[in-house]
């Protein structure tokens, strides 16, 4: 069964039809990846599947749960996590609370004990703590453990964002343009990241301009034109598929 | 936390007089306030102009219920907090739901229509005039003297910045500064982002409706104007002199808020102006507040 399955998807703003009709399904494990030149709805894509926008038309269903339009918070219980293409970094916190904010879920988030400094919770918090800075080591921002977000440059923030999304040890991990603004060595640090992530167990839907990182690693490639499907398959099947190569890659 | 403690144990053998005790209390007695409301704006980013509102709904609630009613002064206390928590509640949900100017709009207006009720309910509150307020006494023992005031006012604060600093490192904590750092994030990061404002709003609130029930019982008599635009600012002022979002900033700008008019106290109507004067200046000068400002200081020195 498809982990996430899109069923006849369409977000309006305004005279902007953002996302047309679009479906296609997710299955466990996988990479699955979407492309598509600026514009083409990607974004609009993930805020709808997180639930930060309303579709206005379509269903999408997690596990096999119509999920709908339900609050972000619900679907981040139900194993979605993500990160964003425009940073969304809390500047006002330390990068390693930034990162703890992903376990939100995972603690006791009552007033009472927190306000007493229940021993339970402190044991459960300092856990957290620990696996929190495992994590920023994992994505490759170990050195910044003890620093504040706003003293973080931004490839850091981009991977401190990802370390965020896997506290909350998702099921489903979006990633908007994980390596936008990277350098070649970077863009391939990002990659080998996210093949230890799926190697995990993590599915995750990619969505990248660098064709290069694209075409490597994706199980599955999903190619978005003015928000309607132009394509779907494996890598080799994109590249060969006339309608993509006139579309999205110029004919090169 | 020690440093506060140590403050509070030694100010004592400084204190020449009881008109300085008083000015202590006072200071303690705006701290406690003040920290419940950094948790609203500097933590979690919410403004509120209204929060003088729920200090005089307090405070009224303790002058009513013992003045009127002969209730002990502690079960009248708890039940303003009670009773302000539910309505703190209730205006909560559609107020928080905006944002920046809307909801300083918004809690600005009722702060205004607390301060009309209780100017206008005057069989209830005595209307402009004001009312007189029992002692405080608890198993009948009557607290007076500026030294017993001290050392309850005292004791309240470090257990109120206690349970602040516990709630600020927890997961509540963290929930409240992420929704202030980014919504988005603390949502998809699974933060019930309107819970958690509805939350801290009714906490600051509860906190609110204590310490008005102590000023009422330490001076003996309150007023509607406890509950004036004026008054909320004020506190504001205290949060953003202070520090947003640091808990120890709260006493300092309690402190430093509450000692003007005293400082000032040569001349009359001054306060206003000096009062204004520092919170351009702080804003310009240290956006931050005075305690973040000088600890980031320290730290590079
Ligand atoms: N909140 C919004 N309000 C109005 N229009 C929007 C909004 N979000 C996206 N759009 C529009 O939807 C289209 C798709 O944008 P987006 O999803 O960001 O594309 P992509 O991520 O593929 O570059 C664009 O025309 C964009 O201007
Ligand atoms: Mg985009």
């Amino acid at each position: 069964m498809a982990l996430l399955e899109v069923r006849d998807l369409d977000m309006v703003f305004g005279g902007v039809h953002a996302v047309q009709n679009l479906s296609f399904s997710v299955r466990p494990g996988t990479i699955h990846s979407v492309i598509g030149p600026n514009g083409a709805g990607k974004t609009t894509l993930f805020n709808m599947i997180t639930g930060l926008y309303k579709p206005t038309r379509g269903a999408i269903y997690l596990g096999g749960d119509a999920v709908t339009a339900k609050p972000p918070h619900e679907l981040a219980r139900k194993g979605m996590s993500r990160t964003f293409q425009n940073l969304q970094i809390c500047f006002n916190m330390s990068a390693l609370d930034n990162v703890m904010v992903g376990s939100h879920l995972r603690l006791n988030q009552r007033l009472m004990p927190a306000m007493l400094r229940l021993p339970k919770l402190k044991k459960a918090d300092s856990a957290c703590r620990e696996q929190a800075a495992e994590l920023m080591k994992f994505v490759g921002v170990g050195q910044y453990v003890k620093a504040d977000a706003s003293q973080m440059p931004y490839g850091a923030l981009k991977r401190l964002e990802i370390a965020r999304a896997l506290a909350a040890k998702p099921k489903l991990l979006l990633l908007d343009e994980p390596a936008a603004g990277l350098n070649n060595t970077e863009t391939k640090e990002i990659d080998e990241l996210i093949q230890k992530v799926a190697h995990s167990g993590v599915t995750v839907v990619l969505v990248e301009h660098d064709m290069k990182l694209v075409m490597g690693i994706s199980d599955h490639i999903l190619v978005l034109d003015y928000g309607k499907k132009l394509a779907e398959g494996t890598a080799e099947e994109i590249r060969r598929n006339p309608d993509v190569i006139v579309a999205y890659l110029g004919g090169a | 936390m020690l440093v506060t403690a140590a403050v509070i144990l030694a100010l004592p053998l400084f204190l020449p007089n009881p008109f300085y005790y008083d000015v202590v209390i006072r200071i303690g007695m705006n701290a406690i306030m003040v920290v419940g409301l950094n948790l609203l704006i500097g933590y979690a980013g919410q403004i509120s102009l209204g929060h003088a509102g729920f200090l005089a709904l307090g405070a009224y609630a303790s002058g009513i219920l013992t003045g009127r009613y002969g209730w002990p002064p502690i079960a009248a206390m708890a039940a303003g907090m009670a009773g302000v928590g539910i309505l703190a509640y209730v205006l909560a949900r559609p107020i928080l739901k905006l944002k920046g100017h809307y909801l300083a709009m918004a809690t600005l207006g009722m702060g205004i229509i607390i301060f009309i009720v209780l100017t206008q309910e005057s069989q209830w509150t005595g209307g402009p005039d004001g009312m007189s307020v029992p002692a405080f006494s608890l198993l009948g023992r009557e607290l007076s003297g500026e030294k017993n005031w001290y050392w309850v006012t005292g004791a309240l604060l470090m257990l109120a910045l206690w349970l602040a600093l516990n709630v600020i490192d927890s997961p509540v904590g963290r929930a409240l500064r992420a929704l202030h750092g980014s919504e988005v994030a603390a949502q998809v990061a699974g933060v019930d982002t309107s819970h958690f404002k509805v939350l801290v709003f009714v906490l600051s609130a509860v906190i609110a409706s204590a310490t008005g029930s102590l000023m009422a019982h330490y001076i003996g008599f309150i007023t509607p104007t406890v509950s004036s635009f004026f008054h909320s600012i004020e506190l504001v002022t205290m949060v953003v002199v202070g520090g947003m979002a640091s808990i120890f900033g709260s006493v300092v700008g309690a402190a430093i808020l509450t000692m003007l008019p005293q400082l000032l106290s040569g001349f009359e109507g001054f306060e206003l102006v000096a009062f204004g004067a520092i919170l351009m200046l702080t804003m310009i000068f240290m956006p931050r507040g005075l305690v973040p400002t000088l600890a980031a200081k320290l730290r590079r020195a």
